[in-house]
């Protein structure tokens, strides 16, 4: 059984970069800003869902971690010269960082105190890009940030950025997918079910809540920082409490505890503002409805309901075909 | 049996909640290799002795050894890390992981990579990781769980959830093993096939502490037992000795009249 | 900084705080019978104010009439809250709760934009009157409506809960959900009941606010989470703390802003928020207590 779900995970990840390498090109040109800010969000949800969809904490601040790393990047690379890589790197730690001081102290205490300690230092975050007009430029926002440039190479076009984006969300994919079926994995599984059984059984529950909070920091950096260097722009509104909302939505859409489900929902939520241009100014009612019918009729979100649509077709095939017909009738009453 | 020390003891052991005391200098100690049961009615601080023996409570007073350690104030993951592992009275399996995985989780103490090695996938990690496998289908046969170990936890009947507990609390390799009410909800044939089973835990060296109301199955497997009432120890001795005990005999008569 | 403006900054502070104190009681009292937090605590606040103000204006109602109209639609929406959403959510996790909650919220937030527009609105006061000069500083009739309410609710509460038995009752399913339910109290009645209740408190915090500060279809955010810290600062499941805690935060906040910077105003109540939780969870009024497993 384990090897069989060895060899259908491979397929799968070779399927995902084969989606990946495809898609600008079977696309018309206008779709590859908005696939790369898919794949920003991708990136943020994946890194979200370890937390919320493994672990079971909350995070409703994320949309901070995303925008302290946009902008130290920003601030670095335009108004202190820095290297783009090197802004990026400080970007990435500085969210790392901060996350670490915010969830070790908040992570020690039960219940909802993560989500909430989040969402405050949320508002704080986006109350100091605001204000500090000194250093982030204020509401107006930052401008004149660098394009990516890397190893002599500026990735100008949005073709060269598209496949740096989702060549790095390839490789966190692979690394949270390996996260996930490790010891590290179960341990989070875990403490999501019962943290007292998680703990007798030796597992250290605070640490482990506190890396998990860390690494999903890590992630929203590393998109922050490419969002930074994609639209050369950031303002505050980018980074609001309505932000992280979007991100936990596409966490919620997508399916909690699934990695494909993360990314489905963030190139879903995405992608369909941009057909349905008439709910531009209502996405909020459009999240508010995905976040409480999803919860309540589908709470495996969009990864269920594929598992679902995929047995239901299984099983109509099966009906179709007499043969099997014959073969299922002369199984039944046995466990396959 | 040689030492001056006994394998495990609790000394003075006092837990308060606001103004109610749960337990009260609760004293006991416990030879290796043996079945000791703790006895009471309801309410008489049995599972909040085990919540104080694994670290979920903090003790107002007392002291916990353990093969010559002091455990007193210790989280409860370094609790396990001593080699005390517990069941839950009210089942706590993980309803989000297959039956498998239940039982792997178990080993988490025992797994020997390190972070490089699963994000990166070193050979060491599928080394691991089958060994860990194999182990759990072995602990999980050992209780007698033969169901489709692929499964949903959630999915198996309540008293093979009770087994697949003790097979996740064996995988951690304890060196003592705390079960909380056991035998609550198991029929006749399961309570007699779960004695079998803790007889043949303690074959394998490890020494059982049990809360149990079922008295036929503590006088039958008990070595000793342990009585408390109102969150003190009203009796300590053999199963024989305790059950002559007029205290003891008064306080269930008390708590049924 | 003369006498008068720090007194002035007091009567302003205690005013907007009584509102964050009945907001933080709303969130006590979900969080007593059901063990959640509610984040859609400070869109009732938001309605309290935004319907008032909508009745008078498209309803044409006299303000005396529009003010408990708009409380009663509110308590009225927090029952619907609770059997539409919570109920069919019972024994699921906390994590799916609270982002029940949240979905609740931006839903809520999301129709108020929707119907009544982004403008902000401003309900008139509920006395007329010239300010009342105090000590060099001035206070206005408003602010008294404020604080006479506030302190009128927590005397109610206090009589609900020690005198009735549906108070007495609510008081048993914050101790032990389970065991009350054992005694034959109905638990799903209760918190239905408490979801009302802090509707009811969330819109008359919001209702007595809105002369004084205006109101907008997205003023619940912040209103819901100066709330909370208030309610943390109270110690969680404390109504007196819960109250005392939202005068605490609302005189802080009026002095930061009155001596740092008013652009920080908003941080200030946060920054309590992240500090108690760093420092004392269990409140000022709390005590410590042990976790049941």
């Amino acid at each position: 059984m384990s090897s069989n779900r060895g060899k259908g995970s491979a397929a799968g990840l070779a399927a995902f970069a084969a989606i990946i390498a495809a898609a600008p090109f079977l696309l018309p040109d206008y779709y590859q800003s908005v696939l790369i800010v898919a794949g920003l969000f991708a990136i943020l949800s994946m890194g979200l869902n370890l937390l919320m969809g493994y672990a079971g904490q909350i995070s409703l601040g994320h949309a901070a971690f995303y925008g302290l790393s946009a902008y130290a990047s920003g601030i670095l690379t335009t108004t202190f010269h820095w290297p783009v890589p090197a802004g990026i790197a400080a970007g990435v730690v500085l969210s790392g960082v901060t996350a670490a001081l915010i969830g070790i102290p908040t992570l020690k205490l039960k219940g909802h105190y993560l989500a909430m300690g989040t969402l405050g230092f949320g508002v704080i975050v986006y109350i100091v890009f605001n204000e500090a007009v000194g250093l982030t430029a204020g509401p107006s926002g930052l401008t004149g940030i660098p394009r990516l440039s890397a190893f002599g190479k500026t990735f100008s076009t949005d073709r060269e950025y598209y496949f740096v984006v989702w060549g790095t969300a390839f490789v966190l994919f692979v690394l949270a997918r390996n996260l996930v079926r490790s010891r590290m994995g179960r341990a989070l599984r875990a403490i999501h079910t019962s943290e007292s059984a998680a703990s007798v059984l030796g597992i250290d529950v605070a640490r482990y809540k506190a890396f998990v909070f860390v690494l999903s920091a890590v992630y929203a950096g590393i998109a922050g920082a490419l969002y930074a260097h994609f639209v050369t722009f950031v303002s505050p509104g980018s980074f609001s409490f309505h932000a992280s909302i979007q991100i936990v939505t596409m966490v919620v859409l997508g399916g909690m505890a699934s990695l494909w489900g993360a990314v489905a929902g963030a190139v879903f939520l995405t992608v369909l503002p941009e057909w349905l241009r008439a709910i531009e100014d209502y996405d909020i009612l459009v999240y508010g409805a995905i976040l409480v019918l999803t919860m309540r009729f589908l709470p495996g979100g969009l990864a269920e309901g594929a598992e679902r649509a995929r047995g239901t077709l299984v099983s109509a095939f099966r009906r179709k075909s007499p043969a099997s017909a014959a073969a299922a009738s002369g199984a039944e009453g046995r466990k396959p | 049996m040689s030492g001056s020390e006994p394998f495990f003891a609790g000394e003075g052991i006092t837990l308060r909640f606001g103004g109610v005391t749960a337990l009260r200098d609760v004293a006991f100690s416990v030879s290796k290799g043996t079945v000791h049961a703790m006895i009471g009615p309801n309410g008489a601080g049995k599972t909040s002795l085990f919540n104080v023996i694994t670290g979920l409570y903090e003790p107002d007073a007392g002291a916990i050894r353990f093969s010559g350690k002091s455990l007193t104030g210790l989280p409860p993951h370094a609790v396990a890390q001593s080699g005390i592992v517990r069941t839950f009275q009210n089942l706590e399996i993980f309803t989000n992981m297959s039956v498998l995985e239940n039982v792997v989780t178990g080993a988490h103490l025992s797994v020997k990579y390190g972070p490089l090695d699963f994000f990166l996938r070193t050979p060491r990690y599928f080394r691991e990781e089958r060994r860990l496998r194999e182990e759990a289908r072995a602990e999980l046969s050992f209780v007698g769980l033969d169901a489709d170990v692929s499964l949903p936890a959630a999915q198996l009947p309540f008293g093979s959830q009770r087994m697949l507990e003790i097979a996740r609390a064996l995988a951690a390799h304890p060196r003592l093993l705390l079960l909380d009410e056991p035998a609550a909800g198991l029929n006749i044939r399961e309570t007699s096939a779960l004695g079998e089973l803790i007889r043949r835990i303690v074959a394998r060296g490890v020494t059982v502490v049990m809360v149990e109301h079922d008295m036929a199955l503590v006088m039958d497997i008990s070595d000793r037992v342990t009585v408390l009432n109102y969150g003190e120890v009203l009796a300590d001795g053999t199963p024989a000795e305790v059950q002559r005990n007029p205290a003891v005999v008064a306080a269930y008569l008390g708590e049924e009249a | 900084m003369p006498f008068s403006s720090f007194l002035q900054f007091i009567v302003s502070g205690v005013t907007v705080g009584a509102t964050y104190g009945l907001t933080a009681l709303g969130f006590t009292m979900i969080f007593n019978t059901t063990g959640i937090i509610n984040f859609a605590q400070g869109e009732f606040v938001m309605l309290g104010g935004m319907l008032a103000v909508f009745s008078m204006k498209w309803g044409g109602l006299p303000l005396p009439v529009a003010v408990p109209l708009s409380v009663l639609l509110v308590t009225a929406m927090g029952v619907g809250v609770d059997r539409l959403t919570i109920r069919p959510m019972r024994g699921k996790p906390a994590v799916s709760l609270v982002i029940v909650t949240i979905g609740v919220s931006i839903l809520l937030r999301g129709g108020a934009m929707l119907i009544f527009g982004k403008d902000t609105h401003a309900l008139p006061p509920f006395s007329e009157g010239a300010a009342i000069p105090l000590g060099g500083a001035s206070l206005l009739p408003q602010s008294i409506w404020v604080v006479g309410i506030t302190l009128a609710v927590l005397v109610a509460m206090k009589v609900f809960f020690d005198r009735t038995i549906t108070g007495k009752a609510m008081l048993a399913c914050a101790c032990d959900r389970k065991a009350a339910s054992l005694m034959g109290i109905n638990v799903d009645v209760m918190v239905t009941v408490s979801f009302a209740f802090s509707a009811l408190v969330g819109a008359l915090g919001g209702v007595i606010l809105a002369p004084i500060t205006l109101t907008a279809y997205d003023v619940g955010i912040l209103l819901g989470l100066k709330g909370f810290a208030a309610c943390i600062l109270g110690g969680l499941g404390n109504p007196f703390g819960a109250v005392a805690g939202g005068l605490i935060i609302g005189v802080l906040e009026s002095l930061g802003a009155g001596f740092l910077s008013s652009g920080y105003k908003d941080a200030i109540a946060f920054v309590i928020l992240l500090a108690l939780l760093f420092l004392r969870p269990s409140g000022l009024f709390g005590k410590a207590s042990a976790d049941r497993v």
